[in-house]
């Protein structure tokens, strides 16, 4: 880990983007609702409740005690946001009510929009997602798992070949994808939306 | 009784047994279910971890279009536990936050739509059927019940949690599912595991980590001699169920533990055939369990058949962007 960097003469690349904000209140502005960040009291209730917590490079607690550290790039590699299965069970135990799951969404969109990020399964399979969801209107199943699974996963496409297979044969898994009757509409407010994200 | 309905995409794909099973008890409960029209994917857990205004103004057109439909019913019911808790959440931080209503005010305006923060009423079908509809309702159209069987109630996370509008009695140990299924007739377990987590989309990004949460649920379940789980979630079943034997190839154990939607369970009480509700499209076969209260499923379900992959493969689905696929 990095030392801590003053932030005065840091010259990273999202000196511009937090208008003299620190790292805590640039994420609570990006996240929606009263997040309550700053009141962490670092008791680690949060990561003793995590069901994927053995597998995460940081609790949710150190996570945050990186942010309040300003150690962006590790916190932008940090698998712990994308460990996450949003299962808040921190956020309904949290002593501060801080909205942790919220805060986990937060910053992994930080980490998909930063070049400092390394390559990442589950960021890939996100943007794989919402690409369906932006083309169509709809996910669609069927092609997440094949499409993600052959370029993350070759060893086990067999697994989810069978398992694409298996939702064929029982009429679980339709093959085109649905698409919304009014997709000009939702293009022009997901683009809106895009931009006022990138104000943010 | 009308509500506005929102399937989600799950529930026209491998959830079509959870939309079969909610249709076909729909008259019993007296409810009319008014699906929205022209609804789009609520995001899943895949959008906001992306784009935070956008996954929220992909749910905002949604509402907008519950508000537009409002003559019909003010309460719009979701039946996936992930479609649920982005629409109710949506609304709820409409109704806190003035600056992100002012921002997804402006995304859905691109859009000539608009919504009206409160005036839509999001519940969950378990919730609208136990609190509503009720548990008396229920009784007075059990014809079969379920004597004899065991089940765990299985709730997992996103409807009980963070559960925003305090429909629920508890975050992490609830009992209104157990609450209805004694209503149909049958033992109910006592079951821990309840509301952990069935591993939502990490079965796509870490297999190791999907299969412990997967093993945890399923070794519960067995420990408890329970002879099913039934579920409220599409994510939930298609975990449980479609990745139960990659889950155990995995760890080397062979856990058998099928699975059911709760709206299933209710059919098969109500004397419902056990094809009308979708049964026998199942991973883990359900048939030993369902013939303790003499059910017969006449297909047998995938795990069961002889699989045969052909070797050209599947044949695969166009993807958007290419050989113009989709557009
Ligand atoms: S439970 Fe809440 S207060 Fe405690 S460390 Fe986690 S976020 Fe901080
Ligand atoms: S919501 Fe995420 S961080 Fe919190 S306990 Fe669940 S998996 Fe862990």
């Amino acid at each position: 880990m990095t030392v801590l960097v003053d932030r005065q003469t840091k010259k990273g690349p999202w000196v511009d983007q937090l208008k003299g904000r620190t790292l805590i209140e640039w994420v609570e502005d990006r996240t929606p609702g009263d997040s309550r960040l700053e009141m962490c009291i670092q008791c680690g209730t949060c990561g003793g409740s995590c069901p994927s917590g053995q597998d995460m490079d940081h609790t949710p607690r150190q996570l945050f005690a990186m942010l309040r550290a300003e150690l962006e790039e590790e916190v932008l590699n940090s698998n712990t946001p994308w460990f996450c299965v949003s299962c808040y069970l921190c956020t309904v135990r949290c002593p501060q009510e801080v909205k942790i799951t919220d805060i986990m969404y937060t910053i992994k969109t930080l980490a998909v929009a930063d070049p400092r990020t390394h390559a990442n399964t589950a960021r890939d399979f996100s943007e794989t997602f919402i690409g369906y969801v932006d083309r169509f209107g709809r996910s669609f199943e069927f092609g997440l798992a094949s499409r993600h699974a052959l370029s993350h996963m070759p060893n086990s496409v067999q697994g989810v070949m069978e398992l694409g297979l298996g939702l064929l044969t029982q009429r679980r898994m339709d093959l085109t994808p649905t698409k919304i009757k009014n997709l000009p509409q939702l293009s022009k407010i997901l683009h809106r939306a895009k931009e006022l994200e990138a104000e943010l | 009784m009308k509500y506005l309905f929102y399937p989600g995409c799950s529930m026209e794909k491998s959830a079509i047994p959870y939309l079969m099973s909610l249709k076909a008890i729909e008259d019993k409960l007296s409810m009319e279910l008014v699906e929205l029209e022209d609804w789009n994917c609520c995001g899943a857990t895949e959008y906001s971890a992306v784009n935070r205004i956008a996954s929220h103004a992909l749910v905002g057109r949604n509402l907008a279009i519950a508000e537009s439909m409002s003559a019909e019913s003010h309460t719009l019911v979701a039946p996936c536990s992930a479609c649920y808790l982005n629409l109710s959440k949506t609304d709820h931080y409409l109704q806190e936050d003035r600056i992100f209503k002012a921002r997804i005010d402006d995304a859905l305006a691109a859009g000539d739509m608009s919504y009206t923060p409160g005036s839509i009423e999001v519940r969950h079908a378990l919730d609208v059927i136990y609190n509503e509809i009720g548990l008396e309702k229920i009784k007075a159209n059990v014809v079969k019940p379920l004597k004899g069987l065991r089940v765990a109630a299985y709730y997992g996370c996103m409807i009980v949690r963070p559960d925003l509008h305090g429909y629920y009695d508890s975050h992490e140990y609830p009992m209104i599912l157990e609450e209805l299924l004694e209503a149909l007739g049958a033992e109910v377990i006592d079951f821990p595991m309840k509301t952990h987590c069935c591993s939502g989309h990490m079965t796509q990004i870490s297999g190791e980590t999907a299969y412990e949460l997967i093993r945890r649920l399923i070794y519960g379940a067995t420990r408890y001699e329970a002879d099913l789980m039934v579920t409220l979630c599409p994510m939930c079943q298609l975990n449980i169920d479609a990745y139960q034997s990659e889950a155990n190839r995995y760890f080397k154990t062979d856990y058998v533990m099928p699975i059911l939607y709760f709206t299933q369970l209710i059919g098969l009480a109500f004397g419902i055939d056990a094809k009308d509700l979708g049964i026998g499209q199942e991973f883990v076969d359900p048939r030993p369990a369902l013939a303790k209260i003499d059910v017969e499923v006449d297909e047998a379900p995938a795990a069961t058949k002889k699989r045969r992959v052909k070797e050209e493969g599947l044949p695969m689905p166009q993807m958007p962007g290419k050989n113009g696929g989709g557009d």
